[in-house]
């Protein structure tokens, strides 16, 4: 059900209720529909996208670019599973072009960023190159615009 | 010195035409905060960003000048050939089409190269607030038709027949229509093609929310047999792409009647401006993905809308297009001005009274729901409340 899937993804929060009238579908219906989709794990996860400098937390986010040397029967899948464990690690994507994963950590500081691609990633056997980039400053995540001032100027009321 | 009476030296047509019933609630609303207003008469959303990037381009590259008086080559081509797609409609982008500021325009222009002092337009009601005003200033007179809420707001031939003289000249629809959000299928536009052959008349069709029909396909009135010579088919790019600030429409009719209108046209506009035809360009060529989603959204905020307003037991017709609601509130014994002004008052929500679009308009409110899910909820919220007390 993908018009539901819609819903949801841009705003998880959407009661049931109003769920159901809008895909004039019964609330049990999309309740069930939910469960399932959670079930079969397509629907992964509930999170909300937090301005964190807004805030005032000063966490430094580093994407990292990692070259590595494919393993027998399992390719890239058992090094890029040794560096998701991690906690620090928030995306890993398997790329094509001139690397293979790209990594995007956070972390405390830059000193800890650090840190922890030269003792953990580099280290990992496999892992023959890292490139770090620091993040200076978000425009847009998730396809939400950060400090969006695009604003309703329409008139009260209009024929 | 005597004062001078300056009424009296302004054009009888001006003097005949009552301002816009609107406004009143405009200045109201417009000094209260927290409103939340279902009165607005345009979307919600802002101009997909591909069609604004294409029009800064423009201006990068010094596209600010004239351009045909018809309007830009590339654009009536761009029309003609979405006509030629969508319903196989063929028409000349050279002799046929002509690019417009707004459907404003377009209707204007119409009428004036039509209309002889007299000639009687028939209009079915409730409509657009400038149908009948734009009849009067072309010299016009216009003949309302009531459509009827048991009918869905539809016009019937039998009804428009019954307003027939021998001064009727031209009927002038609008489906889907703003107020009421009805829409006409291919079978109720077809008996009215008959009658307007019937009676040989020039069918001005106001199509600005064809895209914007949930039920069905929308038809396109001068797509039907016989009728292009006979139409003179007004379209936009306003409600459709979320472009109303733009102003920029179309007019689609015979070669002669499109010449007429063109003669009005490069002597009172010249041109419609280059960058809003620049970006219809974009609208036409990449625009589609950005309107089907727009056009789903309000599909979905339609139900919720009246859904809650069938809850609140207000008698209501199921709108199918345009992104209205068009509630009657006879039964809180209110008139529709009234209605509009207390719950305003009352619970900071705007609307529009249905008087303003016709007498047949009258003990009707237009609720737009081009607005988000979150407001139209609490408006509603807002309107049960205010019925609650008064049912008390």
């Amino acid at each position: 059900m993908r018009e539901l899937l819609e819903l949801i993804e841009h705003d998880a929060r959407r009661p049931v209720s109003e769920m159901a009238v809008m895909l004039k579908k019964s609330e049990y219906e999309i309740e069930n529909e939910i469960k399932r989709l959670e079930k079969n794990k397509i629907i992964l996860s509930y999170n909300t996208l937090i301005d964190w400098e807004k805030f005032g937390s000063d966490t430094v986010t580093a994407i990292i670019e990692i070259n590595l040397t494919p393993q027998r029967e399992v390719g890239f899948d058992a090094i890029a599973e040794r560096i998701y464990r991690f906690d620090e690690v928030r995306t890993v994507y398997l790329m094509s072009g001139s690397f293979d994963l790209l990594v995007i950590i956070e972390g405390k500081s830059l000193k800890d960023v650090a840190n922890f691609v030269a003792t953990r990633l580099s280290t990992i056997e496999g892992v023959t190159a890292t490139r770090s980039h620091f993040m200076l400053k978000p425009y847009k995540k998730d396809g939400i615009i950060i400090g969006d001032e695009e604003a309703d100027r329409r008139l009260v009321v209009s024929p | 010195m005597t004062k001078i009476n300056w009424q009296e030296r302004l054009s009888p047509a001006v003097n005949a035409i009552a301002p816009s019933g609107i406004r009143k609630f405009f200045d109201i609303a417009a000094k209260m905060q927290d409103v939340i207003s279902l009165g607005v008469g345009e979307p919600d959303f802002v101009t997909p960003w591909t069609i604004r990037e294409s029009c800064v381009y423009g201006l990068e590259r010094g596209y600010t000048s004239y351009t045909a008086n018809r309007g830009m080559k590339e654009l009536r081509d761009e029309i003609a050939a979405h006509y030629k797609r969508r319903f196989n409609f063929a028409a000349d982008a050279d002799k046929e089409i002509l690019v417009t500021v707004g459907v404003s325009e377009a209707l204007d222009i119409a009428l004036r190269a039509v209309l002889s002092p007299g000639d009687e337009v028939l209009i079915p009601e409730p409509c657009y607030v400038s149908y009948a005003a734009c009849t009067t200033l072309a010299g016009g007179v216009a003949v309302p038709v009531a459509a009827k809420i048991e009918n869905e707001f539809r016009v019937t031939a039998a009804e428009l027949e019954a307003h027939v003289t021998d001064k009727t000249k031209v009927l002038l629809i609008g489906y889907p229509n703003n107020p009421t959000g009805a829409i006409m299928t291919r079978e109720d536009l077809l008996a009215v093609a008959d009658f307007a052959e019937k009676h040989d008349l020039i069918v001005i069709s106001d199509e600005i929310y064809g895209d914007l029909t949930y039920e069905g396909e929308p038809v396109c009135f001068a797509a039907l047999p016989k009728m292009k010579e006979r139409t003179i088919l007004l379209n936009g790019f306003s409600k459709a792409y979320a472009m109303t600030g733009w102003r920029v429409g179309y007019a689609i009719a015979n070669e002669t009647i499109s010449a007429a209108m063109t003669k009005i046209h490069q002597y009172t506009m010249l041109c419609a401006p280059i960058t809003a035809q620049m970006a219809a360009v974009e609208a036409l060529r990449r625009g589609e993905k950005y309107k089907d989603k727009m056009v789903a959204e309000y599909d979905r905020r339609r139900r919720l809308i009246y859904d809650g307003f069938n809850k609140m037991g207000l008698n209501c017709f199921e709108p199918k297009g345009a992104f209205y609601i068009f509630p009657s509130i006879k039964e809180t014994g209110l008139d529709d001005n009234t209605f509009a002004e207390e719950i305003l008052t009352a619970e900071h929500v705007a609307l529009v009274p249905g008087s303003a679009f016709g007498e047949s308009g009258k003990g009707h409110v237009r609720c737009s729901y081009a607005t988000s899910t979150d407001k139209i909820s609490e408006a509603l919220n807002r309107i049960e409340n205010f019925l609650r007390k008064r049912r008390r």
